[in-house]
């Protein structure tokens, strides 16, 4: 039942390492510029309030693939953008990345956007009536608290991310869905084997996150 | 002022934000200039690139509108397929009976961990091994099956979550008048909840519309993604301009679908006294709650 995956002809770990790799630095890239988004979303320049806005609504209303697909046919194909990648598979693995944190991070700010609004007025007054600026106010009092009250949405943010991550292969990085694209094609007579290999290394991937952050929610909490 | 994280500007911070927007400004306008000078460069911005979306008729009336009511096809078919299959699972996950609760919820925590990519790759090669749906039926059937099963335990957690929002009076009550357990969930409970519900299920339908672009990118299913590739192929090489057209229509959707939501669970929070009273949208597409900090 299993013969086909003793034959070497099919790299399921390095696959899933792959995707694993895709779901960790753009996971870091989209917590980055989530929080450089909310932060210019809740600033005082009014410019840098309507960039945010306007990067939101229309990134977050755009579908993942055509982020992704503009990625490469018009980033690599049309401008020659390859992020100082040389090999095609690279080029794709890094566009994902580019692609995948520019959409991830409008939905880590909103996640980090409703995490502030969790945050009494009063600890942003207090911190202003002792005359800190905007960017300490936001930096030492408000961020630290909209971060643990966002640990649940943030949660869903980056498990919806390792999901996404199978985006990646209309760009090429070879990660496990165009394997699964591929063994389904060749081993037609173990579907059902094939898709319940894949589907268990997505519980893998995903449920540990979605326990270990939920209990981190719990912890981190701030008592009210 | 509009917002409890900064002080209403005085002379001095009046300035410094002057000198900040300036400063974005320029970013901005550096990064602009340095794309717009690439694409000019590529002659991506020549006029007749463009202009086809304006004046020839034919790129929307053979590409994008099929290729729109494709991608609006699929996405109502899966909504209409879901939504009662969704009901049945987040129902039955409530059940008194351990042996419907506990699969249910297997099921339900199954679909919902698998990549919606993966589920429509399996289902178009079940179709093309077991079945006799011919080929130019495959994509779409492969891409509703996908959605339905994902959107399904999606909206089955949302039924449950909207159920178990409703206050305990309102089952107790049924029961006191002597209701069944069907009777109490059909005529009490789950009308309750839909209104609840309601600002969720209207944020999953916008992603729905934005899962269906993955079968025109990997399964080869005509909709208004994969248009790209003809229109690029027809009108000379025009990439940037046929993207964005293309992106823009799915904006416009789905700006609509989401303003609708954020209108319904506005109103709805009007109608009742309890403050949180709608369920937060899922899966990827968290919602801020309220506007009483941020400025925007």
């Amino acid at each position: 039942m299993f013969d086909f995956l003793d034959s070497g002809q099919y790299d399921l770990l390095g696959a899933f390492w792959v995707t694993a790799q895709l779901a960790l630095y753009s996971a870091l890239g989209s917590l980055i510029w989530g929080t450089a988004l909310v932060a210019m979303r809740v600033s005082p320049v009014p410019l840098m309030r309507g960039f945010a806005t306007a990067y939101v609504n229309v990134v977050r209303n755009t579908p993942l693939t055509v982020v992704l697909v503009a990625c490469l046919l018009g980033l690599n194909q049309t401008l020659g953008v390859s992020l100082g990648a040389d090999r095609s598979e690279n080029i794709g693995f890094r566009l994902a990345v580019l692609g995948l944190v520019a959409y991830t991070g409008t939905f880590v700010c909103e996640a980090l956007r409703s995490g502030i609004n969790t945050v009494p007025p009063g600890q942003a007054e207090a911190a202003r009536a002792l005359g800190l600026s905007f960017t300490q106010v936001l930096r030492l009092v408000v961020l630290p608290q909209a971060f643990r009250a966002a640990v649940t949405p943030l949660a869903n943010v980056l498990i919806a991310l390792t999901k996404n991550t199978t985006v990646a292969a209309a760009i090429g990085a070879a990660e496990t869905s165009l394997l699964m694209k591929t063994m389904m094609e060749n081993e037609t007579d173990a579907l059902f084997t094939v898709f319940a290999i894949f589907a268990f290394g997505f519980i893998v991937l995903t449920l540990p996150t979605g326990l270990v952050l939920g209990w981190a929610a719990k912890r981190l909490a701030v008592k009210r | 002022m509009s917002s409890v994280l900064y002080d209403t500007p005085g002379p001095r911070a009046k300035r410094r934000n002057v000198v900040y927007t300036i400063v974005f400004l320029a970013v901005l306008a550096l990064v602009a200039w340095w794309v717009l000078g690439a694409l000019d460069e590529k002659h991506q911005l020549d006029a007749d690139k463009w202009s086809p979306f304006v004046t020839d008729s034919k790129v929307w009336t053979t590409y994008l509108l099929p290729g729109l009511t494709e991608t609006l096809r699929a996405a109502a078919l899966s909504i209409v397929i879901a939504l009662p299959l969704g009901a049945a699972l987040g129902i039955g996950r409530l059940s008194d009976h351990r042996w419907v609760r506990v699969p249910v919820g297997a099921v339900v925590e199954f679909f919902r961990a698998i990549p919606v990519l993966l589920l429509m790759m399996f289902a178009s090669a079940v179709y093309r091994e077991f079945t006799t749906v011919s080929s130019d039926f495959r994509p779409l059937y492969a891409v509703v099956t996908g959605l339905v099963l994902y959107n399904a335990s999606v909206i089955a957690e949302v039924v449950r979550a909207g159920v178990l929002s409703l206050p305990r009076g309102q089952g107790d009550a049924a029961v006191a008048l002597g209701m069944r357990k069907g009777q109490t969930m059909l005529y009490v409970l789950l009308p309750q909840a839909v209104t609840v519900m309601l600002p969720a299920l209207v944020s999953q339908l916008v992603v729905i519309v934005k899962d269906t672009a993955l079968g025109g990118a990997l399964l080869g299913f005509a909709e208004l993604l994969s248009q790209n590739r003809q229109i690029t192929a027809n009108y000379g090489a025009n990439t940037i301009a046929t993207l964005t057209v293309i992106a823009l229509i799915y904006i416009a959707i789905n700006f609509l679908l989401t303003t609708l939501a954020g209108r319904l669970e506005r109103r709805l929070r009007q109608g009742r006294k309890s403050p949180s009273a709608t369920i937060p949208a899922q899966a990827g597409a968290p919602e801020a709650k309220s506007e009483a900090v941020s400025g925007a």
